[in-house]
């Protein structure tokens, strides 16, 4: 059973169509990578995925859970409370902007969680944190707080912070781009390591050569329809569309 | 004035604090959290109650708090005995020639006050707090309740900070006003004091008291500030 499937959403902002009849699935362990020009859906699709926006229509499941589903009249009827909150807790988000808790250490921003929400236990919940910084390479930075890091730092840390509630699945909404370029690598590297541990992902991302790399599947996402998606290394190599050609061609020239 | 005249006055003033000390920490523990719950009014999504927020904001911060207590004084003894019956029963629960009722009017005009600039400060703080945050909070699967205390709440007591102690300091000064009804504290025994001595040291001596009140203040809400300053 696919760990995420999606089918036929459509999102509008007020008589903006946002996102128009997307289907996809994601295998357990597979690294999908999103891709496509600036306003083309593809964030709005994570938000919809990790319930930040709701859609209109469509169908979307974790697993056995599903999340929303349309009634007769077509329109998109949500799951109960408890399915929901099921949903939220087997899912992860990395922003664009880490989104950190300003207020609290790098250890309790990644604990609090845990132990507010899983109600586990502090130590228990201590102890996973630190063993996912050192993973990280932040074990030294446990008692920091998030405004002492560097961009690539803080995103480390929310990336930490994600995994502590051990999800099924990580979102990650372009998660290098508000970092410096001497920055990015590091993000990379640490999501090529969660790939190598199976971690299934749906990265969007603007890194062509990472997706080209890392993913199992590429999607190509423009004016809010997939226009293309497949293999890698097909589709960025061997683009069948016009738009994707004209896409990767304006991203080589950058 | 003489020295042991100035002793004695500083010494009938001294006994006076306390009224007036009265007036600020009643005010100030009912209002702030009034305040918040106002604030949480205006921006309630059910446009009517938002509206009706806005207009008791509006009354308190455009009209004078002298005004404002002197109504409230006279005001709850006339409804009783000449409003109708609604409003004469609402109002039946205040026994307007206790020896209290002078200071519960005074409060109930200081708090309604108070709570109207809080309310003000508390939601351009939350208003502050990044999007991202509630977003963040929302993916980890913290409740409504546990994202606003665990993890606005802290952020809006540091931004509201600098803004609330410029209130409390006003406050301070403010409960002066409550001899417009010969609410005995600091400044009506100053102003008695004045007459009865020809002399201005009285009030100087008043002065000095609101002064080191404020002082004290301002040396707490720094150390606060300062405890705050780990972040951001």
């Amino acid at each position: 059973m696919s760990v995420l499937e999606i089918k036929n959403i459509s999102k509008s902002f007020g008589t903006l169509d946002v996102i128009k009849d997307i289907s996809f699935s994601v295998e357990k362990g597979q690294v999908v990578s999103v891709i496509g020009p600036s306003g083309s859906g593809k964030s709005t699709l994570l938000r919809c995925a990790t319930m930040l926006e709701k859609v209109d229509s469509g169908y979307i499941a974790y697993g056995d859970n599903i999340m929303v589903s349309n009634d007769a009249a077509g329109r998109a009827k949500y799951s109960d409370k408890a399915t929901l909150n099921k949903i939220k807790l087997s899912t992860g988000l990395i922003f664009q902007n880490f989104n950190l808790f300003p207020h609290l250490s790098v250890l309790r921003n990644i604990t609090e969680a845990p132990v507010c929400v899983l109600k586990k236990d502090k130590n228990e919940a201590r102890q996973t944190a630190l063993e996912l910084l050192d993973k990280m390479g932040l074990s030294d930075k446990a008692d920091s707080y998030p405004c002492q890091l560097s961009g690539g730092q803080q995103q480390r840390v929310s990336i930490a912070r994600a995994l502590a509630l051990d999800p099924e699945i990580l979102f990650f909404d372009e998660p290098t781009s508000a970092l410096d370029p001497e920055l990015t690598g590091e993000i990379l590297k640490v999501i090529r390591t969660l790939a190598e541990d199976n971690m299934t992902m749906v990265i969007v991302t603007h890194e062509m050569a990472f997706a080209r790399d890392v993913s199992d599947h590429v999607i190509f996402m423009d004016g809010g329809y997939i226009v293309e998606q497949g293999e890698p290394n097909e589709i960025i190599n061997n683009p069948s569309s016009e738009r994707m050609r004209t896409f990767l061609k304006r991203i080589i020239e950058k | 004035m003489d020295y042991s005249e100035l002793l004695k006055v500083t010494g009938i003033l001294l006994q006076y604090l306390l009224p007036t000390l009265k007036i600020f920490g009643y005010t100030l523990a009912f209002s702030i959290p009034l305040g918040m719950v106002v604030a949480m009014l205006k921006m309630c999504r059910f446009k009517p109650v938002s509206w009706i927020t806005n207009i008791y904001i509006l009354i308190m911060r455009g009209t004078p708090l002298m005004l404002q207590i002197i109504t409230i004084y006279y005001a709850i003894p006339m409804i009783q005995t000449g409003g109708s019956d609604f409003f004469g029963g609402l109002f039946s629960g205040f026994d307007t020639r206790s020896d209290t009722y002078q200071f519960t009017a005074l409060l109930i005009a200081f708090v309604l006050n108070y709570a109207a600039y809080f309310a003000e400060i508390f939601r351009g703080g939350i208003e502050a707090i990044a999007k991202g945050q509630h977003e963040a909070a929302f993916t980890l699967g913290f409740t409504k309740t546990q994202t606003f205390f665990r993890i606005i709440l802290p952020q809006v007591v540091k931004r509201v900070l600098p803004a609330s102690s410029n209130e409390v300091i006003t406050l301070v000064k403010d409960t002066s006003l409550a001899n417009v009804i010969a609410y005995a504290e600091i400044f009506r025994k100053a102003k008695e004091q004045m007459v009865f001595y020809s002399s201005l040291a009285p009030l100087f001596i008043a002065g000095v008291f609101y002064f080191v009140m404020n002082a004290v203040l301002t040396v707490v809400f720094n150390f606060i500030e300062k405890k705050l300053d780990y972040y951001q």
